[in-house]
């Protein structure tokens, strides 16, 4: 465990009251990463449907036949070309905390703390229980459980996915290879778009168990230091 | 080094974390965590179990911390109206670096089997203006000045005599679809051989009979699939896609074949981009 823990406690004269814990969890390169790549994703997913909006759909162009009308309130960039200057500039900022991310996770270690590995899976089934079928909660001794760990390995494979995909829209000549791999142009473009659906299925759950889980959870991603964890 | 094992080696035993402890003036350093940032003032020493803080000593080190993410307000920039547009601007301006970096003047753009092409018929028509300017043929020329040896007027027939190139590649539109579609025509780099082109010059600009523009950068303007097309799948151009002359250019995105062309240039000046790279469009946008 790269964490560090402290106690906090109260000085009563002599007496030293403890009145809590905390633990370090999330290194500040991490924490910067987390919330640029966040408002970076944020934006690409706003400004990707307005663009998807110039043609909703996956078939051909004669005749064309819509997929889906996302309205344009939900979408950034107003226009077509707007909505591509957002996706062209903050792909970078995507791009670039997705990397240092993963550098700064792999340089320091401190990636075993979210890689889900093996010795997850026998946890995954009583954690999935106590989700969802009102199981007794497994005992927690490390930052992260089974189906987190699980969550969050997915979401970087994800993550990477966008960006290649991405790629291959973007750069379906130069980047020939990348786009014969995942079925040409036509199909990069329908993969692009399902891997975002899908990181936008872990932000949803991901919101919902900071909304659950708490108050701790949410600070700690914001000065490193979680208050009174479980473990 | 020593002093953190040992620390390290307290965490791992809870059940004696959990016991209070007496403040120890002893000479344990302060700096014991190294891990994470310093606790500042406020922090008790102990002999026995990890690092004390007391309550406000934690707020002073999560305040502190909490700070030193506040870098990410940064991208604050971009809500900022004056300051969008421009920020904007270079985010796409470093894409558009990016793409000129990319570009590879051999590397081909795939080609296809004419199984694989779209149907005629199926093949969009996209107009900014009108689907047919109204070129009366018997008078067109193609308009050729610049950094040339032989500008001048072009007819048909002369760009016809350099050899033909038939290539069977993907139109990809910045809209989102794709064709696949069978382009002949000959080739930018033979017609600006003829022409006698300074190809020192950055830049190969068009001029459209529908008042459409458009400029290629000499690299790609040399680029071996790059067209001056009058056919699509063996027949001559028809009016609705550009007849009699128009760009093929599979190396870049669709508003980069602009279609009806009357005029050719070779140069190193721009004033104007292109008509979608002037409303903001991408202005390299290489596939």
């Amino acid at each position: 465990m790269s964490s560090t823990v402290v106690d906090i406690v109260r000085q009563a004269g002599e007496e030293t009251e403890v009145l809590g814990r905390a633990v370090y969890e999330h290194p500040l390169v991490v924490r910067l990463c987390h919330w640029l790549n966040a408002i970076a994703l944020f934006v690409m997913v706003g400004s990707g449907l307005q663009i998807f909006r110039a043609f909703p759909s996956f078939g051909s162009k004669i005749p064309q036949k819509d997929l889906l009308h996302w309205p344009k309130a939900f979408a950034i960039g107003g226009w077509l070309g707007g909505a591509l200057q957002w996706h062209l500039t903050f792909m970078w900022i995507y791009i670039a905390t997705g990397l240092v991310y993963l550098g700064y996770q792999l340089f320091s270690g401190n990636y075993r703390q979210a890689l889900f590995t093996h010795r997850d899976v026998s946890g995954v089934w009583p954690m999935v229980k106590h989700y969802f079928f009102f199981g007794p909660k497994p005992q927690q001794c490390e930052a992260y459980n089974p189906l987190q760990k699980h969550a969050y390995t997915t979401v970087i494979i994800l993550g990477v996915l966008s960006v290649l995909t991405g790629f291959a829209v973007w750069k379906p000549v130069q980047c020939s290879w990348l786009a014969w791999m995942m079925g040409g142009f036509h199909w990069a473009r329908l993969l692009h778009f399902l891997v975002m659906w899908a990181i936008l299925a872990f932000v949803f759950g991901h919101l919902v168990m900071v909304l659950l889980h708490g108050w701790n959870n949410f600070v700690a991603m914001l000065t490193g230091w979680k208050k009174d964890p479980e473990y | 080094m020593d002093q953190e094992h040992d620390n390290n080696d307290r965490i791992e035993k809870p059940e004696k974390a959990e016991k209070p402890s007496v403040v120890a003036g002893d000479s344990k350093p302060a700096d014991s965590v190294s891990a994470a940032p310093k606790p500042p003032q406020g922090m008790v020493e102990r002999r026995d179990l990890r690092t004390g803080v007391n309550e406000a000593g934690f707020s002073r080190l999560s305040r502190r911390e909490l700070l030193k993410v506040a870098p990410v307000l940064v991208l604050g920039a971009f809500a900022v109206p004056n300051l969008q547009e421009p920020l904007l601007r270079r985010g796409l301006g470093f894409s558009d670096w990016v793409s000129k970096q990319l570009f590879r003047r051999r590397h081909l753009a795939p080609t296809f089997r004419d199984s694989e092409l779209t149907p005629f018929e199926r093949f969009p028509i996209n107009d900014y203006d009108v689907d047919d300017p109204g070129v009366i043929f018997e008078n067109w020329t193609l308009t050729v000045s610049g950094a040339v040896q032989k500008p001048g007027e072009y007819r048909l027939a002369q760009i016809q005599a350099l050899p033909r190139i038939r290539q069977n590649t993907r139109h990809v539109c910045v809209e989102g679809w794709d064709v696949i579609g069978r382009f002949g025509g000959t080739r930018l780099s033979d017609f600006l051989a003829m022409i006698g082109a300074d190809t020192s010059a950055r830049l190969v600009t068009v001029g459209c009979a529908d008042d459409y523009y458009e400029s290629l950068d000499m690299e790609t303007a040399l680029h071996p699939q790059t067209l001056l097309c009058y056919e699509m799948y063996d027949q001559p151009l028809t009016r609705e896609h550009g007849a009699p002359l128009r760009l093929n250019v599979p190396t870049r995105i669709g508003y980069k074949q602009a279609k009806y062309l009357t005029d050719l240039k070779v140069t190193n000046v721009l004033d104007k981009i292109g008509y979608w790279e002037d409303q903001g469009y991408s202005s390299f946008y290489g596939l």
